[in-house]
């Protein structure tokens, strides 16, 4: 008889939890001045990577960080069944390029910034449904890269606005098992697209923190538990201002208790340039596979929820005058 | 169209939403904006003034100096683009380096430079217009309805 | 003396865009400016106003954006003066001929000779 995993409304809870085998991360120099530093695998000397363009050095940036992962436990690219990537450009090429080079058999995902936990949330259910054994799960960003594509040339001058985020130019990647050593991935919810009709593409926080709010809301709901459930919730880049209005709206929900910290506060604090924080794939990705998978490993915490947060928007949607949809995904990882 | 009540429902937590934005969004910081924008903008018009003196004690004709000094400001626009400079001026004076001529030239600059990549005709060529474009568009639209209404009226 | 109108002239049409793009947030860009502004200083010319402006000012008026427009509507009404109907096509570019050709050719040199910097 076919075993029910399915937990609430949007929840899955694992029966054979997905190990988390090994995992890499990769930042730029700017996000590795943040206080993070020292916790990442590869600080990249420049944005160029050799290559010509942005775009190129994201896709290899994306690529490299995909072998390192597999590298910790001495693996090749052909070990790996299966890839799942995504990134912030158009028909998201910096993962279907790295994918060429890789030549793993690839599924390319768009969530925008929930992309990290987008991808975990599948490899973790395809190996759980017994389909694959090793899959990797990747997301990367470019500063540059997606400065010209929503933004303006990187040599206009513009004041930037004090609720903007940076892109950070980071990419995180997981090995995900059916067996082996390490963190394990326990349950996951996928988010509803949520739109609160915010229209202003330089505060993706308020976008966001209303669709951050929902999943988080409904995984505790969906698994019975309460936020204390959980020795740490991240929020994939909401930002400072995203994260002070999620923790508004967490009061009339009814949880006012509730503490996260958010990947793009964390990662470049104590830099003001970067205004409300850092955002893009990489963000949530290269936190939680720098600092976090790190100490859920050595035990530090017991069981964490990331809720990768997305902005759905397009340059055109913006010009368009649409507001701006968002997506959060939710993953449980608890220590091995 | 008759509104239903999910349809209230919905805009009133849209609306309960904005309010808290508003409230938690960071102002920007007016008063330092401004004086930036003043300093900043005001020296770039100094320095136009400058160009413009020079050119006259050589002769030239007002129409002629303005049209030169405006030449040499763009240039120094783009120069100053090209070197990296221009957007770490823009980051500090806000509008104070967009509004003077300077800041037309450094989108102008700014877009060829950033699509480069792309080749010269579809990238550098078709993007040096980005923003110019529509300035020109309608710098030029608003230049014949002037023209037209003057034409009429002499008729 | 110049030097100090044309500071005061110049600063303060800069701080009129400052304000503008502060206190509405998004929904005017930078873009939306230096439309607004060669828009504004046109009209303002075609109706005479933007003279005073210039006399008071002098490149506190003719740098900003809003200069350039300035010498389209005077180049319009001296291209009506002279053509007629055919200046009030002809006119406004003449006039800003130089500026629009050194604006699009420095453009494209400054893009051979340098790449965007990180």
């Amino acid at each position: 008889m076919a075993v029910v995993k399915k937990r609430g409304m949007q929840t899955v809870e694992f029966r054979n939890p997905p190990v988390i085998a090994s995992w890499s991360s990769t930042v730029g120099i700017k996000e590795a001045a943040g206080p993070w530093g020292q916790e990442f695998d590869w600080v990249m000397p420049d944005y160029l990577l050799g290559e010509k363009t942005w775009e190129q050095a994201e896709s290899k940036m994306m690529q490299q960080t995909v072998l390192n992962a597999l590298g910790k436990q001495g693996l090749i690219a052909s070990d790996a069944e299966l890839l799942l990537a995504g990134d912030l450009l158009n028909q998201i090429i910096s993962s279907n390029f790295a994918a060429r080079e890789l030549s793993i058999p690839f599924l390319g995902l768009y969530g925008a910034c929930s992309t990290m936990a987008q991808s975990m949330l599948l490899g973790s259910m395809l190996i759980d449904g017994d389909y694959f054994k090793r899959v990797v799960a990747a997301a990367g960003s470019h500063h540059y890269s997606a400065e010209r594509q929503y933004r303006v040339p990187v040599e206009q001058g513009v004041q930037p606005a004090l609720c903007s985020q940076w892109t950070a130019s980071a990419a995180g990647a997981v090995v995900l098992q059916d067996a082996g050593d390490g963190p394990r991935v326990t349950s996951a919810t996928v988010g509803r697209v949520i739109d609160l009709n915010q229209k202003d593409a330089a505060n993706m926080g308020a976008a966001m923190a209303p669709a951050f709010v929902d999943t988080l809301c409904i995984h505790l709901a969906d698994m019975g538990r309460s936020p204390d459930d959980y020795d740490l919730i991240l929020s994939g880049d909401l930002g400072s201002v995203g994260m002070e209005l999620a923790g508004e709206m967490l009061v009339k929900r009814g949880w006012p208790e509730v503490g996260f910290v958010d990947c793009g506060v964390m990662l470049y604090q104590g830099q003001t340039d970067v205004n409300a924080g850092g955002s893009g794939c990489g963000c949530s990705a290269a936190i939680l596979c720098g600092p976090l998978l790190k100490r859920v490993a050595a035990g530090e915490y017991g069981r964490v929820l990331l809720i990768s947060t997305g902005a759905l928007m397009s340059p055109t949607s913006s010009w368009q005058g649409e507001s701006i949809p968002a997506v959060a995904h939710a993953v449980a990882i608890e220590k091995p | 169209m008759e509104t239903t009540g999910q349809e209230m429902l919905k805009a009133a937590e849209q609306a309960e939403y904005d309010h808290l934005v508003q409230k938690v969004m960071p102002k920007p910081p007016y008063v330092k904006h401004a004086l930036a924008a003043f300093a900043v903008g005001g020296a770039i018009c100094v320095i136009g003034q400058l160009f413009f003196n020079w050119m006259q004690s050589m002769g030239m004709t007002i129409q002629n100096a303005n049209a030169m000094t405006a030449v040499i400001m763009i240039f120094l626009g783009a120069l100053f683009t090209g070197l990296g400079l221009y957007d770490k001026l823009g980051t500090f004076a806000g509008a104070g380096s967009i509004v003077p001529i300077t800041g037309f030239a450094n989108v102008i600059v700014a877009s060829a430079i950033e699509f480069k990549k792309e080749g010269y005709i579809f990238g550098v060529g078709a993007k040096i217009f980005s923003i110019a474009g529509p300035t020109l568009l309608f710098g030029f639209t608003a230049a014949v309805v002037v023209g037209l209404i003057k034409f009429l009226l002499i008729l | 003396m110049d030097y100090l109108m044309a500071f005061i002239i110049g600063g303060l049409l800069c701080v009129i865009g400052q304000l503008v793009m502060d206190f509405t947030s998004y929904k005017i860009t930078p873009g939306h400016i230096l439309v607004g502004y060669i828009t504004a200083g046109t009209l303002l010319s075609g109706l005479g106003l933007y003279q005073y402006l210039v006399d008071w000012g002098g490149a506190g008026a003719t740098i900003p954006l809003s200069g350039f427009g300035h010498s389209l509507a005077q180049g319009v009404l001296q291209g009506v003066d002279e053509k007629g109907f055919l200046g009030v096509f002809s006119g406004g570019v003449e006039a800003a001929a130089a500026g629009i050709t050194a604006a699009i050719v420095f453009g494209y040199f400054a893009a051979l000779s340098f790449n965007p910097r990180s």
